[in-house]
């Protein structure tokens, strides 16, 4: 039996939603549209019940494009969602207002439970509910009161399904036609007036206000966090701390998790018979898995702090003070969290857009986030900057490459700014962007609520943008270690024969053969073919090599040149790599790695997405190829003349 | 007196009049915001750019260039 929740926002539709299926909860999008569809099961004796969250709404008119889902599903008898029973959530110290959606339910003659929420919270503003007038005031429906935040009222809402009979209202609320159409908003607003006239004559019957026993008390926190200089101040230092949290945090599990497959790696190559499956075990499938794996403390601590700030209220504050700001580059007060997350890592950025209610302004943070420096970045920009920028302070004590690496920051975020400009006036929209948005009462988070946000995200991540890793990486595995007819052999067979090779010790040799393995495979032919297109913005086949490898992830460069440069890459040997690139010569047999071309690799890494993860849950969150895609191009396009001016200017 | 919503201060209370603009006529009318409703203006942005209000026990917050459709008669 489908039954799907219904309810305005903030009524604590999720937290029945997550009383009824625990962790049995599946997390999609609805058909067509990117509309996060929850749904759940749960059995009472031999009962399947499935039970969809619908996204909160005031009426079944939808203002918004993913509010044209629910009237899409509840108007049409046929849809695969239309549920057979609805449980209509409702705030008890709000009826009024609630009653609304509740009343238009009624008439699209649905089976309904009225679960009355937040009790608590009405009886601390005064206010009395006389549960036998609304329910002769609505006789087909069963009512139910819950305080959902506390887990309190569970049985008697199972108690309420499993006992429902199903009953239909048999007279309209209110008579007459009945739903209208989507766009008829004079007749959406007559039809509103009529049923908030009919329903205030019945709250006279049905709700007792005393006076105020508490008076409304949120206003003075809000006027601390919405003020012009503590309202910053503690922005800043609400995201202080988070960063902390997550830079000092994150790398312990990262490290460990990357160390697991390492050795992972090591014990497979070594317990199985050698042969291609061996390889492609160790080789390919293992290093990516562990390629996904990786980034998950990362987005589990950062989707931990974003639930905390949404669930406790805080998140709406921070739209409010940052609309303004916002809105000249086309974005939202709510684009604040996916732009600063995205220093950490764009996908939980992009992932968190959602709660931003116009498309354009959402389509536009999107795109814009992975151009802020993620930390991904972080290995590219200081290997680079520790090979091409001297170690010099500028007054004795300003570092040049402390300057340098801001510089990056703040040119990845000016041109995040700049390019939603140009988007703004690019992206056409019928409906201009509003801000109507409740400021829920400050309260506490539930911890469980948080828990499991931080859980189904994870999920997501894993799965949807997991496999297009894993693929990516198994693809660069392959091309790495295979190349044309003879190509890898004959390039060991010359690498043996040189004279440095003879005169290395046994670790030198073998670093050797690799990298004379990577020249002669295909990525090292693909690297030399593209020579001709990156040898305009300063780099030879070797970093091109590096380059492509890095697509899956960008820290991918720093190994990827440390294998073609033949030294064993881990952390001891940075020093060594650093200065083998240094001695580095290019095909003319000039230094390959001079100023003007570490710059434009820095300058290169600022703007490519390079990163096959993100575009996957780009893909995922518009919901087709071509936003990814033209993002792909569009940055590719910004880092390639950006870095080919750069590399011009400084030669 | 009729006043736009978006120019009155921190601190008024009013009283809705009019909301001239079809696309939010409907969505504020349904969330409970009708002809003669009583609003309190509770506090307004940094920037003065979106304003908070404070109607029938809940509290939104409003863009100047959504405010200033709403028509308001002093209490």
């Amino acid at each position: 039996m489908k039954i799907a929740l219904f309810g305005n926002p903030n009524t604590g539709k999720s937290s029945i939603f997550n009383l009824l299926t625990g962790l049995r909860q599946q997390v999609g999008n609805f058909p067509g549209v990117t509309v996060e569809r929850k749904s759940g099961v749960f059995q009472i004796e031999d009962n399947k019940y499935t039970v969809t969250d619908f996204p909160g709404i005031y009426s079944i008119y939808p203002h918004s494009k993913d509010e044209e889902v629910v009237y899409k599903v509840i108007t049409n008898p046929k849809n695969k969602d239309y549920p057979d029973l609805a449980i209509v959530v409702v705030d008890s110290s709000n009826l009024e207002r609630n009653l609304l959606l509740f009343t238009q339910l009624q008439d699209l003659k649905i089976p309904l439970i009225l679960v009355l929420n937040m009790g608590d919270i009405a009886a601390k503003k005064g206010i009395e509910i006389d549960l036998a007038a609304l329910k002769s005031a609505f006789p087909s429906v069963e009512l139910v009161s819950m305080n959902a935040r506390i887990g309190l009222g569970k049985d008697r809402l199972i108690d309420a399904i499993q006992k429902h009979k199903f009953e239909k209202s048999s007279e309209m609320f209110l008579p007459g036609q009945f739903p209208l159409g989507m766009e008829d908003e004079e007749g959406q607003k007559e039809e509103a007036n009529q049923r908030y006239h009919k329903i205030n004559s019945l709250i006279q019957k049905i709700v007792k206000q005393k006076p105020e026993i508490e008076k409304y008390t949120s206003s003075k926190l809000d006027r601390i966090l919405t003020h012009p200089v503590y309202g910053y101040l503690i922005f800043i230092g609400v995201l202080f701390v988070i960063f902390q949290f997550i830079f000092s945090l994150a790398n312990y599990p990262m490290d460990w998790i990357e160390l697991f497959f390492m050795k992972l790696s090591e014990w497979t190559s070594a317990a199985l018979p050698s042969g291609i499956l061996n390889k492609l075990l160790s080789q390919g499938l293992i290093p990516g898995i562990g390629g996904v794996t990786v980034f998950i403390p990362q987005i589990a601590l950062l989707f931990f702090f974003i639930a905390i700030l949404e669930e406790s209220g805080y998140l709406s504050r921070v739209v409010f003070i940052m609309d303004k700001i916002m809105r000249p580059f086309g974005l939202n007060g709510k684009s604040i969290v996916p732009l600063m997350s995205g220093i950490a890592c764009a996908i939980p950025g992009i992932m968190a857009t959602r709660t931003i209610a116009d498309w354009k302004e959402r389509l536009i943070t999107i795109i814009v986030t992975p151009l802020m420096s993620c930390s991904a970045r972080i290995p590219v920009y200081t290997l680079l900057i520790a090979l091409v920028i001297p170690k010099t302070y500028i007054g004795g004590f300003i570092s040049l490459q402390g300057i340098v690496l801001f510089g990056l920051y703040a040119l990845g975020l000016v041109a995040a700014l700049g390019l939603s400009i140009l988007l703004k006036l690019i992206i056409k929209q019928k409906k201009t962007g509003f801000l109507i948005m409740e400021l829920p009462d400050l309260k506490n988070p539930r911890w469980g609520t948080i828990f499991k946000t931080v859980l189904e995200k994870v999920k997501i991540f894993v799965w949807d943008a997991g496999k297009v890793i894993l693929a990516i990486s198994i693809i660069l595995w392959a091309l790495a270690s295979y190349g044309p007819q003879g190509s890898m052999e004959q390039k060991i067979k010359n690498a043996k024969a040189s004279a440095l090779f003879k005169e290395s010790n046994k670790m030198d040799q073998a670093n050797y053969i690799a990298s004379a393995k990577l020249e002669g495979s295909y990525i090292g032919h693909l690297g030399k073919l593209i020579e001709p297109i990156i040898k305009p913005i300063g780099y030879d086949w070797k970093m091109g090599v590096s380059l492509l490898s890095s697509f899956a992830a960008r820290e991918v460069f720093v190994g990827s040149l440390a294998t073609i440069y033949a030294i064993h890459d881990d952390s001891a040997s940075k020093q060594r790599l650093i200065s083998r690139l240094k001695a580095a010569k290019n095909s003319e047999g000039k230094s390959a790695y001079t100023l003007a071309s570490g710059c434009s690799l820095m300058v290169f890494y600022v703007f490519a997405m390079q990163c096959m993860a993100t575009v996957a849950v780009v893909k995922r969150e518009t919901n087709s190829w071509k936003w990814p895609l033209i993002q792909l191009f569009v940055m590719g396009t910004m880092a390639y003349l950006s870095a080919f001016l750069v590399f011009q200017i400084l030669q | 007196m009729t006043m736009k919503l978006s120019e009155m201060s921190a601190g008024s209370k009013v009283v809705i009049e009019t909301i001239c603009h079809p696309f939010l006529s409907s969505k504020l009318t349904e969330m409970g915001m009708l002809s003669g409703t009583e609003l309190e203006l509770l506090y307004k942005a940094p920037l003065g750019d979106p304003i908070a209000i404070r109607v029938k026990g809940f509290t939104v917050c409003l863009r100047l260039d959504e405010a200033k459709y709403i028509h308001v008669d002093s209490l």
